[in-house]
């Protein structure tokens, strides 16, 4: 084991793999020789050369659909995001080129591609910079989505990411990536995609969630535990295909389910588990699924209005003790 | 210096005429079966084009990339693909290149290196760029060919592509085909100047205007643009002066051009017609043969449309497989 960044375990994946296939490759704006907006492709450039670490013009719609030709040729590009804020404008390439041609193929054309960057709430930046697009990626057949929480996932998914014969969006989350954490040593540790993982187990409710707020998941489980309630959470890992067995298994033993993200409401990855629960799980709930989300507004920047606008700790304890009938 | 029909044995020039034939034809048969009902959707044909995509891709070599919009059957006779997979993927047949999932704007080859077929307009400008890139990662020597309309040529992620694929020096000959309308907007009113040629010009690109009636002119640019290509130098851009003879796709009514002036081009100016001409004058062929021609591509028809009309429907069970690729196995 050793003590990792996130960043440094995205970088380290990625080195990985480029040594284990020569069909890797990083472009995005900044990746090169600025090492990353957010340093996460930090000495890339220099183990891998220009070649295979590419600075791109800022032409978010352009370079998408380049990454997604270069993929239909048998490359596998890792297409680095500034922030997936601006991958709205690229989104056609994800979706109508990646995601949907091996299906208009009959099975032809492979695209093997990953898009990468960090997604959903940052710090003071407003709400064009501060967007949660779990939900909009996870809607959609013919990619998978990823969103890890701690420093060995994201070695280990993104590594299964890069090894995926399909397109892969890997939601990163910029707020995450100077925390540290264990990751083993052995460059072959690889983390399987679709599978959720129960970083804590408790019997009286279960949440659910991913990214970024698995980490105030655990706060609020560890004060809820010292007032005697013993809360088991789930880190979803990836979002497409969504782990709905972890789930549902977890509902059998609690009885009550709380969702936890920083996406808007309406059509969001917990209205997608509250119908799934409903059909997998109804006779199972003590109480009717609750949802800790992002407020339904754009993020505004105000410190305290940002504050009111995101999940907080005290938002998901409040909703754990509304499952349970505590109040 | 080479004579107009670029010193072609007989051979070349007659597989040339008798593919624009076929791609004729296949239009012209698609249409008709669009209007019994066997044919559903957007259906884009080709009629009046043919010179262009014929022209070109008679100068790829094995290994090159092609890529294009909707408006594709051509291409993929052009690119060598059996009409029997197209006409059965326009009909919805498990037999079509898609096995019937893609449909008229969405059909790929992986064999003969045809990369769709894409819907969305312009974007196989920017994936016809990372088919480049790939070339040139790869270093194997081949060049892209892709395709787009009057229409696309307005689109952002075109001049995205431009300026990726010039910076990079990417190997790939971007074709407009100006076929004087982007749907029922003319150039006139859809564009702040009347040529496309010379839009690479900021991003030093250098471009062409070609007569893309004619299959010799095609095929002396073309020559041109990919000694510059394949020379390195990065990418080429030419304009094919063309025009479609039928509507945008089979539910126009057509009511933003004269009958006369598509009249006048298809009397003046059809580029089978010219073909043909010029078989004709440099004594090539003799009327019979060309005759002779005909027949073969009405029998080779006949035949695709009843393999095509036997063929079946995709079996329920294919909803749900090429979502995505489950066979490889975790870690990989
Ligand atoms: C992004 C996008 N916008 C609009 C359309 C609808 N549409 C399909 S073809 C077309 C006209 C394109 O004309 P042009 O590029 O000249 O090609 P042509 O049809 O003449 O071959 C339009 C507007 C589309 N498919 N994609
Ligand atoms: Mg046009």
């Amino acid at each position: 084991m050793a003590l990792l960044t996130v960043r440094e375990a995205l970088r380290d994946a990625m080195a990985e793999e480029m040594r284990r296939d020569p069909k890797v490759f990083v472009m995005g704006e900044e990746v090169a020789q600025y090492q990353g907006a957010y340093k996460v492709t930090q000495g890339l450039l220099e183990e891998f050369g220009e070649g295979r670490v590419m600075d791109t013009p800022i032409t978010e719609y352009g370079f998408a659909g380049v990454g997604v030709g270069a993929a239909f040729k048998g490359l596998k590009p890792i297409v680095e995001f500034m922030t997936f804020n601006f991958s709205m404008q690229a989104i056609d390439h994800i979706i109508n080129s990646a995601a949907k041609t091996l299906y208009m193929s009959g099975g032809q054309m492979t695209c093997p591609i990953v898009f990468r960057g960090p997604n959903g709430v940052a710090s003071r930046v407003g709400a064009q910079h501060s967007q949660c697009f779990a939900s909009w990626y996870s809607h959609c057949p013919g990619i998978k989505v990823v969103a890890p929480y701690s420093a060995a996932d994201a070695k280990g998914l993104l590594k299964s990411a890069i090894r995926d014969p399909n397109p892969v969006v890997f939601l990163e989350n910029e707020l995450m990536y100077g925390r540290s954490f264990e990751v083993p040593d052995d460059p072959d540790y690889i983390v399987p995609l679709g599978k959720a993982s129960v970083v804590r187990e408790g019997t009286d409710a279960t949440i659910v969630t991913f990214s970024l707020a698995v980490g105030k998941a655990l706060e609020a489980a560890d004060r809820l535990a010292s007032q005697g309630v013993n809360v088991e959470v789930i880190d979803l890992r990836t979002l497409r295909p969504l782990d709905i067995d972890t789930i549902v298994a977890s509902i059998q033993k609690t009885n009550r389910i709380v969702t936890v993200e920083e996406g808007w409401p309406q059509s969001g990855i917990g209205a997608e588990i509250a119908a799934q629960v409903m059909t997998h799980a109804f006779d199972f709930l003590d109480a009717p699924l609750e949802r800790v989300t992002g407020k339904d507004v754009p993020l505004p920047y105000a410190a305290n209005l940002e504050r009111l606008a995101i999940p907080q700790v005290d938002d998901i304890t409040a909703a754990i003790r509304k499952v349970c009938y505590k109040n | 210096m080479k004579n107009k029909l670029r010193g072609q044995s007989k051979e070349q020039l007659l597989k040339l005429y008798y593919e624009m034939l076929l791609i004729r034809r296949l239009e012209e048969k698609s249409g008709q079966l669009y209007g019994m009902g066997k044919i559903a959707g957007f259906c884009h044909l080709y009629i009046g084009q043919e010179a262009v995509v014929t022209g070109i891709q008679s100068l790829a070599k094995e290994g090159d990339s092609v890529i294009t919009g909707y408006r594709d059957h051509g291409h993929m006779i052009a690119c060598g693909l059996d009409p029997r997979g197209v006409l059965a993927e326009l009909m919805g047949r498990i037999d079509g290149l898609s096995k019937g999932k893609g449909g008229s704007m969405h059909m790929f080859s992986k064999e003969k290196t045809f990369y769709g077929g894409h819907g969305i307009v312009g974007a196989q400008v920017p994936l016809g760029t990372g088919l480049a890139l790939a070339h040139k990662y790869e270093n194997d020597g081949g060049v892209v060919f892709a395709y787009f309309g009057d229409g696309a040529a307005n689109q952002g992620q075109v001049y995205e592509a431009y300026n990726m694929a010039s910076l990079w020096k990417l190997p790939i000959l971007y074709i407009i085909e100006n076929n004087h309308y982007s749907m029922g907007t003319s150039v006139a009113r859809h564009s702040a100047t009347d040529h496309f040629y010379s839009r690479g010009a900021g991003f030093n690109i250098p471009g062409e205007l070609v007569n893309g009636m004619d299959l010799f002119d095609v095929q002396t640019a073309t020559e041109k643009a990919l000694a510059h290509i394949r020379a390195g130098k990065g990418p080429y851009i030419l304009e094919m002066d063309t025009y479609r003879y039928k509507g945008h796709s089979m539910s126009d009514p057509g009511r933003y051009r004269s009958k006369e002036e598509v009249d006048t081009i298809k009397q003046d100016n059809d580029p089978l017609s010219n073909c043909k001409r010029d078989l004709l004058a440099h004594g090539v062929a003799t009327e019979a043969e060309l005759k002779v021609l005909e027949q073969k591509v009405k029998q080779e028809m006949d035949e695709v449309v009843n393999f095509c009309e036997a063929s079946p429907e995709p079996e329920a069970h294919e909803l749900y497989t090429d979502v995505l690729i489950e066979d490889k196995q975790w870690p990989y």
